[in-house]
């Protein structure tokens, strides 16, 4: 058996120890002689966050596949670790074969939110790897970034060696080949970076050159030689049924964040909401079939044990075969006593009907994500959906047995006015009073009660909101302020419960997603002052960040409170995510008039995703 | 039918918690196709129940589980299906069925036995031969030996020699090893490193906790005479 990286003492005295010692059923374990490349893959953070993640498992599947790599994982050491790793110098292990991260030859770490950037130099420092890629010698592995926060990638660029821009099914075979035939070559590490950025969609911010102006934004981007792509292509797969998939994922002996069996249908998403990054980013959208989803579900329920199943994508009811494939699962699921769970489907009366046969009507909640609380502000952010359509939808819950009911909202949505904040009080009192006057009093069971979430709205890059300018921290509690007076003031107030979050890290967040290269100091001081696990509460510190902003000379304003100026040149023009700058504009503009823009199905807008040559941009053209 | 199944836990499992462990098998039962009876409602749940939690940190040659099931196959071939879904450092040793009025497993524990050794690159404080001649003066000759054991709440003081049945040396006069037989279950529970604690302590030996290695060999019921001590996987028949 395997030899732990932690002796028996440290892991006898630390939370969670089975955090730290691999052996998951699923994952792979290589002979290291037989292959040629090994890969370890990072999600920075605590490892029941990271070992839900779905496009690790997938590439992980996909490396593994190949008989030369082997692609082991890491995850942040949680804070307890991380000070006896630094006290007694304990380098970073791999899960699989618990050797040190620094003997492997890519280091790949997945960037789903800007909060984990922190986290990132921890995994670089305790794996003794310097933070700066232009620090970095020959024996040291190649850092690489992908997920959303690539999209800009340029606060955390100079902690990279390259970039993956876009879904990783596609180009990582050309990378490896490249790799395995430079090292053969005895080629150095520049020659191979310089060589990889010729593959599409890798980007290598070492050969990028950036000038600014007096007023602090762009002059130019350039590549800093000829045979480099001064604009990198997003990767997209074009075939998501004869994509790969990981019939048998990893099983964690912790109780993962996603301790279920996940089923992605499609990516991508039709809607169109102005405000979301990910239905920009992952256009066009494509869908799975039906029979490689009922094929995929029983290989991997029968493959992991999982007492539940669930359906991922950005908007599930959009999936044209749902009612198909729901059906089966309901049949399949029912035979071996499996959970469904359905999330990010629309309330109508076919999702009612399913969802009262898969859960304890009366136990659960129904989820409604308005997103705003006003028509016109809805219409701003393009989330076609009506207040009728909404409270229709809640009246068919509450006469299904449902009095739970949960309503998502942002506040510092561009444009956003008091008036629509205090509607977003007026539209949870009116479904309170719908369910007093839908349900009778003998059929009630207790009051009803509406959950009303609100988050403060980040603008991120490649969407129609990137040009926003966002609000002072002081400015967002305010706003909450106003919606929870308003919600004190409704006759149905005792059934109404308000959330609201943090403003602090919404400001930071802001920063960082549309910040350029010269934020990337600040992240490091932010490091070096003690910050990790930024994207947790108790972790995370303001004032340090502030502190970091201001030795660093960075005006954190100049990032969030300005509304961009349409010609401004952004840190991220030089990618090419499918949906090009015009079409962005133009849908910036349709916002400031409130004007509604169709989803893919109804008329296409031509945002330019349908360059890939696949998805929903072609569905009734064959 | 009521099944009993006994499983080792040894090499980096030990760090996998109960209630991990319990989750772990649930999932097992799925993949080896056991077919385990479920409770009724909308989350419907496996019957199943574990025999003695194993602290974090302890590897077993003894544990058990009980389940409910529908129909079996024989013990042979559920081990062989069981053992093709398990990780490396969990082995099923063994699959009975229990006769259909046995009590849970649970409820029936009474002891277990275990040896103690010292980790690797740890120098026991004392030889064999001595630990055996202070064992015999601190407890084999004696008629009571009283320990106070320290909870989050309380103080309580226990006999030990109401509670260890067998307490002797065993290994090399370099390497000694404790053999202990003790009281277990939810009435008298005793750990293991408390026993020895005691005895290192009245050596004058200062005990380093984190030093010695535990490992639980079985797990007993009373037998039906009510004189002995029976493995609980002796209480059931092996299926043809």
């Amino acid at each position: 058996m395997i030899k732990l990286a932690l002796s028996d003492e440290i892991l006898m005295k630390i939370d969670k120890p089975a955090r730290y010692i691999g052996n998951e059923l699923n994952s792979v374990k290589k002979r290291p002689e037989t292959v040629s490349i090994r890969f370890v893959m990072c999600f920075p953070d605590v490892y029941e966050i990271g070992m839900s993640h779905l496009g690790i498992q997938i590439l992980y599947d996909m490396f593994n596949k190949r008989q030369d790599v082997w692609c082991e994982r890491v995850y942040s050491p949680w804070p307890d670790l991380h000070k006896i790793m630094k006290e007694e110098e304990i380098p970073l292990f791999s899960l699989e074969s618990q050797e040190p991260v620094k003997n492997s030859d890519f280091l790949g770490i997945t960037l789903q939110y800007e909060m984990c950037y922190t986290n990132v130099l921890q995994i670089l420092d305790l794996s003794g790897i310097p933070l700066s890629a232009c620090e970095r010698g020959e024996n040291d592995p190649i850092v690489i970034g992908g997920g959303p926060c690539a999209y800009n990638p340029e606060p955390i660029a100079e902690f990279f060696d390259l970039f993956y821009i876009g879904e990783g099914e596609t180009s990582y075979d050309a990378l490896f080949d490249l790799y395995k035939e430079k090292k053969r070559h005895g080629a150095s590490r520049i020659e191979f970076l310089r060589a990889a950025a010729g593959i599409p969609g890798i980007y290598v911010p070492s050969l990028y050159a950036v000038s600014y102006r007096a007023d602090g934004t762009i002059d130019s981007f350039r590549p800093l030689y000829e045979d480099v792509p001064s604009i990198v292509q997003k990767q997209v797969v074009t075939d998501m049924t004869d994509a790969v998939y990981p019939e048998k994922p990893i099983v964690p002996f912790l109780k993962a964040t996603q301790d279920r069996v996940v089923l992605e249908i499609q990516r991508g998403c039709i809607r169109g909401c102005r405000f979301c990054q990910a239905g920009m980013i992952y256009r066009p959208t494509r869908e799975k079939s039906t029979e490689r989803l009922k094929e995929l579900a029983v290989q991997m329920l029968k493959s992991t044990g999982h007492e539940e199943i669930s359906l991922s994508s950005l908007s599930s009811s959009d999936y044209t075969q749902l009612k198909e494939l729901v059906n089966f699962l309901i049949e399949e699921c029912r035979e071996r006593r499996v959970n469904i769970s359905l999330p990010s489907l629309r309330i109508d009366a076919f999702s009612l009907d399913v969802m009262s046969k898969v859960q304890d009507v009366r136990k659960s909640s129904l989820t409604f994500a308005p997103e705003a609380g006003s028509q016109r502000l809805r219409d701003v952010i393009n989330k076609g959906l009506t207040e009728e359509s909404i409270l229709n939808g809640a009246k068919m819950a509450f006469s299904g047995g449902w009095n739970k009911v949960k309503f998502y909202f942002m506040l510092g949505l561009p444009t956003e006015t008091a008036e629509d904040m205090r509607a977003i009080a007026d539209l949870a009192n009116a479904a309170a009073a719908l369910y007093y006057e839908t349900v009778p009093k003998e059929n009630r069971n207790g009051k009803c009660q509406i959950t009303v979430s609100t988050s403060f709205f980040v603008p991120k890059p490649f969407t129609p909101f990137q040009w926003a300018g966002m609000y002072p921290p002081k400015e967002y509690i305010n706003r909450a302020k106003v919606v929870n007076d308003s919600i004190h003031a409704q006759l149905n107030r005792k059934s109404i419960k308000y959330n609201w979050h943090e403003a602090d890290v919404t400001v930071l967040e802001g920063i960082l997603a549309r910040g350029d290269r010269k934020v990337g100091q600040a992240i490091r001081r932010v490091y070096e002052k003690g910050g990790i696990f930024d994207a947790w509460s108790e972790f995370f510190c303001y004032e340090r960040w502030l502190d970091a902003f201001a030795e660093c000379g960075i005006d954190p304003d100049f990032y969030t409170l300005r509304e961009r100026d349409p010609e401004e040149i952004f840190p991220w023009d030089f990618i090419d995510a499918g949906v090009t700058k015009e079409f962005l504009l133009r849908e910036w503009k349709n916002a400031m008039q409130a004007s509604v823009s169709p989803n893919c199905r109804m008329r296409c807008m031509g945002c330019g995703a349908n360059k890939y040559g696949g998805g929903v941009c072609f569905e009734d053209k064959n | 039918m009521k099944i009993r199944i006994k499983f080792r836990k040894y090499g980096v499992m030990k760090f996998i918690g109960h209630l991990d462990m319990m989750r772990y098998f649930q999932k097992a039962m799925r993949r080896a196709e056991i077919d385990i009876c479920y409770s009724e409602g909308f989350s419907p749940h496996q019957i199943m129940s574990f025999a003695a939690p194993l602290g974090v940190g302890i590897t077993s040659d003894g544990e058990y589980f009980d389940i409910e099931a529908g129909h079996s196959q024989s013990t042979a071939c559920a081990i062989k299906m069981l053992n093709d879904t398990m990780v490396e450092g969990v082995e099923i040793t063994g699959y009975v069925r229990l006769p259909d009025h046995a009590k849970p497993a649970m409820s029936v524990v009474a002891a277990a036995d275990y040896t103690l050794s010292f980790r690797e690159g740890v120098n026991p404080p004392a030889l064999k031969s001595e630990f055996a001649a202070a064992l015999n003066r601190f407890f084999t000759e004696q008629t009571e030996v009283l320990i106070t054991k320290k909870t989050k709440r309380s103080e309580k003081t226990m006999d030990l020699k109401k509670l260890v049945y067998d307490f002797h040396m065993e290994g090399t006069e370099t390497q000694p090893i404790f053999y202990l037989n003790l009281s277990t279950g939810s009435q008298d529970n005793l750990k293991p490193e408390l026993a020895v604690a005691a005895l290192f302590s009245d050596m004058g030996i200062s005990f380093p906790s984190d030093s010695l290695m535990i490992h639980r060999l079985d797990v007993y019921a009373v037998s039906e005479n009510g004189r002995d001590f029976v493995s609980l996987l002796d209480m059931g028949s092996v299926i043809e």
